[in-house]
């Protein structure tokens, strides 16, 4: 083989060749090989990289664990793959200010442990296990407990990032409270990578609670269970979580987590399960399928947001709707925030899962929300728009241009083609 | 960067036709009305006001605006601290209390749609009958606007827990500098696209003017129970927030007054707070009743372990008023023992408390001025009272110099130069300190996204004008304005 001169360019920015090297059999993003993969130690390697591949012009997608590859619109091109995994590890974890900062490529479920030994945890959930602290920040991804803590970019505190030119900015801080200066951690949350690379993270803490219970209760059907977590949603019970899970056959479940002192949950799950009747059961920990997305690889995976009132008329009319498209439809999500999942399988016919994401796209926008297809197999991915209409797009192409003017970092990958 | 060589009679005259001419004041002696905000000590007249009744007159004016050329400040209610509403003496001041109706409380969806002029405290009141809330609550909460909420990212004393205006505003409609409206966000969680929602809050009137917010409404507690604990040093009461916390408690508020502070409350208001006190901390728990009386237990004990000498728990909503009478007032209550002081407004790590509140001391000592201290101790959110007299002989200078020493000390403890006050005009030069130049061009491309010819309150956050040149592309050859050295391009 000869010798390749990109590869040999990237390895001298790096002052190593073991960061860099020609990409392999795995290493594709949405079914887009690329060429090269390199995996920075720390945040100036990352910059000098960076800066290397805007003077050779290359195409750059981020991954960490690679659980989401298959989210969003393949890139329009693709050079390199900039994986973070190598950026690992806890840079700071200050208890007694209940705050960590985090390098991108640190899994989530490696970080719990650590935070634990001080009785603190972050509390996002990683509904996809395997999953980074940048690549559940660049997505915006939580779980069920987003009731009560929020998403990525409510914990967030302060951010370091590589832009595509390769200049290395912070934002934000170490301290929970601070307005200086624009959020730029808000901007680069949930953008898919396309602004640049994320490389630490600071995070807000909370304590881990003394004692938990998911209380449940089974019901008939989707809407039932949709006027069972709006009830729930107006007592004074202070959930961290409210999820119904309403599989395609069989009955539809409320599971109601709570949080607190030992004395304080026992009250408040008592409460919860004469709210939801008879029949709820209080338990310790939660089902097999709790806070997990209801689809697996190579299906179709939707999100579907609505207003919060909305949420019982939508998980009634998407089934209905999935019914009369024929299509075996799970939904699974926050009841108590208006986020829901539904997923649908992989050989579904493409032209009606197309129908039935313009019937939910339709269905959601009554409600001002949005359906979102996250993932599809190739052939729904032709005949869907991924993300529907979007407010404000004028004002993110404009964001990006500025950012990443060539339209090097994960190209197309996003809203809009951005 | 706007030029100076605005026709403010034309523009005068545009906007009176476009918007009516009693929406446009010009007469100066009117202006003056608005020649500050809530930082009294900067004043600049603005060369015109305009005061639309909607979000289309707040198009209008803004589009006048970039077609004369001149620069524009949004203002609210004008209680701003960091001068984030000053006007420019060449631009417009755009006032959004005009525009103050409730559109709509919508508590089955936890949402209020209100207009930019809307009082914060306003909101909560109508939302009170439904069971609802709105949480973030500024010590000015009577009187700002959520316009100048959403600008500044207000918080308040409750943020600790419930987080700050950033949390509680899910969709905004705004002006864009360029006079788009533009709709971002809205009643449904996690809008696709970029968080410009989350960018545009907090951005102190730089990216654009609010027209429209969407707040999230927060259910009223079942239960909140309040203590007042005194002690005979700020130590102590730093050390019983540190063992608070520690224990997992995640408490409404928690709030610190130093003894000048306290002597300054009780001069002004009669709070009644313990007397011979070093320091009194207002531990406010709430949320459902099982869980509050079990954390409260708690929090008293931690207290009394870390010397509390005296604890008073609220026993009514009457007394719990009077126990945050005091807390406040304080700002406003120093007057009572010096003519002039500066309210300062840093953050740090909490656990640096004690060794912060140290070097304030011996900075105060140093130069002979005196710094009350007043804090949201639960979240390392100080804000130092710097007292001073303007009519004796270099005090002014001094106190400037302390209150600036202050802000050096939250950065070098990793903090932050503000909490909740903003930039605005105050503080802009000391960004520098906490941000690297790569930090600021980065914001500033933000900034350049939406507001291509810097006219949207310029001046404001960022330390140094600069302008924003044309979107920088490799192959798209040398920008024309570069080469001609017009422009620096970013």
């Amino acid at each position: 083989m000869p010798a390749d001169r990109t590869l040999n360019q990237l390895r001298a920015t790096c002052r190593s060749a073991d960061p860099v090297r020609a990409a392999g059999e795995g290493d594709h993003i949405a079914g887009v090989p690329a060429r090269y993969v390199a995996a920075p130690r720390d945040t100036a390697q990352a910059a000098a990289l960076l800066r290397a591949a805007a003077d050779l012009d290359l195409a750059v997608t981020f991954r960490g664990g690679g659980t989401r590859q298959d989210w969003g619109s393949p890139p329009r091109r693709l050079d390199l793959i900039l994986d973070t995994t190598a950026l690992a590890g806890v840079v700071e974890h200050a208890a007694g200010d209940l705050i960590t900062v985090v390098r991108a490529g640190a899994r989530l479920d490696a970080l719990a442990p650590v935070l634990a030994g001080a009785g603190q945890k972050l509390a996002l959930d990683a509904p996809l296990p395997g999953g980074t602290v940048g690549g559940a920040v660049a997505t915006n991804a939580a779980g069920p407990r987003r009731l009560l803590y929020g998403t990525p970019r409510d914990l967030l505190i302060g951010v370091t990032l590589v832009r595509a030119d390769g200049v290395v900015a912070h934002a934000g801080g170490k301290v929970v409270k601070n307005v200086a200066g624009y959020d730029l951690g808000k901007l680069v949350t949930g953008a898919y990578g396309t602004l640049g690379l994320i490389t630490e993270c600071a995070f807000r803490l909370h304590p881990l609670p003394a004692a938990v219970a998911y209380v449940a209760r089974t019901v008939d059907d989707a809407a039932e269970a949709g006027r069972l977590a709006a009830a729930v949603r107006g007592a004074q019970l202070v959930p961290a979580a409210l999820e119904v899970d309403a599989p395609v056959t069989g009955p539809a479940t409320v599971t109601v987590l709570v949080e607190g002192t030992p004395a304080g949950v026992a009250a408040r799950a008592d409460a919860a399960r004469r709210l939801l009747g008879v029949d709820a059961t209080v338990a310790d920990r939660p089902g097999a399928d709790w806070g997990r997305l209801p689809w697996r690889p190579g299906d179709t995976g939707l999100k579907l947001t609505v207003a919060l009132s909305g949420v019982p008329r939508l998980l009634a009319d998407a089934r209905a709707a999935a019914d009369r498209h024929g299509l075996p439809l799970a939904l699974r999500g926050s009841a108590g925030v208006g986020v829901l999942y539904a997923g649908l399988p992989g050989t579904a016919d493409p032209a009606r899962v197309a129908a039935l994401v313009d019937t939910l796209r339709a269905a959601t926008a009554a409600a001002a929300g949005h359906t979102i297809v996250l993932t599809a197999p190739a052939a729904v991915r032709q005949r869907v728009d991924l993300w529907g209409p979007v407010d404000g797009l004028a004002l993110m192409r404009r964001v990006k241009q500025r950012f990443d003017p060539d339209a090097r970092l994960a190209p197309g990958r996003f809203v809009g083609g951005i | 960067m706007s030029t100076t060589t605005t026709d403010i009679g034309a523009l005068a005259a545009a906007l009176r036709a476009a918007i009516g001419a009693d929406r446009v004041i010009s007469d100066r002696q009117e202006l003056r009305t608005y020649e500050c905000d809530g930082l009294a000590q900067y004043k600049v007249v603005p060369a015109l006001v305009a005061l639309p009744a909607d979000a289309a007159q707040c198009a209008t004016v803004v589009r006048a605006c970039v077609a004369a050329g001149a620069p524009f400040v949004a203002r609210g209610s004008g209680t701003g601290l960091s001068g984030g509403a000053l006007p420019h003496a060449d631009g417009v001041l755009v006032v959004t209390s005009q525009m103050r109706d409730i559109v709509e409380v919508a508590p089955e969806d936890e949402r209020a749609v209100v207009q930019p002029g809307v009082i914060n405290l306003a909101i909560s009141r109508a939302a009170n009958p439904h069971g609802y809330y709105y949480a973030p609550d500024p010590s000015s909460q009577q009187i700002c606007s959520i316009g100048g909420n959403v600008a500044e990212n207000s918080g308040g004393a409750h943020c600790l827990k419930y987080g700050f205006t950033i949390h509680h505003v899910t969709g905004v409609e705004l002006v864009t500098p360029d006079g788009e409206r533009v709709r971002l966000g809205g009643r449904a969680p996690d809008t696709p696209g970029y968080d410009l929602l989350g960018a545009f809050v907090g951005s102190e009137g730089t990216l654009g003017i609010a027209t429209e917010v969407t707040v999230r409404l927060t259910r009223l507690p079942e239960t909140v129970r309040t203590l007042l604990a005194a002690f005979g040093t700020t130590d102590q009461a730093g050390a019983a927030t540190s063992a608070i916390i520690a224990a997992g408690v995640v408490p409404a508020a928690v709030e610190m007054m130093d003894a000048l502070a306290i002597s300054a409350a009780e001069a002004a208001v009669h709070c009644g707070y313990p007397e011979g006190a070093g320091a009194v901390l207002i531990v406010e728990l709430d949320g459902p009743a099982p869980e509050v009386d079990a954390q409260f237990a708690q929090v008293e004990a931690l207290c009394r372990e870390n010397r509390a000498f005296e604890i008073r728990i609220a026993a009514d909503d009457a007394e719990r008023a009077l126990f945050w009478k005091g807390r406040k007032s304080a700002f406003a209550a120093v007057g009572r023992i010096s003519p002039d002081y500066i309210v300062q407004d840093g953050v740090i790590p909490r656990t640096a408390l004690p060794e912060v509140l140290r070097r304030i001391g011996e900075l105060s000592a140093e130069r002979g001025i005196r710094v009350a201290n007043v804090f949201h101790a639960g979240d390392g959110n100080l804000h130092p009272l710097v007292l001073f007299d303007a009519a004796a002989d270099g005090q002014a200078e001094r106190a400037e110099e302390v209150s600036g020493a202050i802000l050096d000390l939250c950065v070098a403890h990793g903090g932050s130069i503000t909490g909740e006050h903003g930039v605005g005009m105050d503080k802009a030069k000391f960004m520098p300190r906490m941000f690297t130049a790569d930090d600021l061009d980065t914001m500033h491309l933000l900034r350049c996204a939406f507001d291509p010819a810097g006219l949207a309150n310029p001046g404001k956050v960022f330390p140094t004008p600069r302008l924003c040149g044309e979107i920088p592309g490799r192959r798209k050859g040398v920008n024309p304005a570069q080469a001609a050295g017009l422009a620096e391009v970013f």
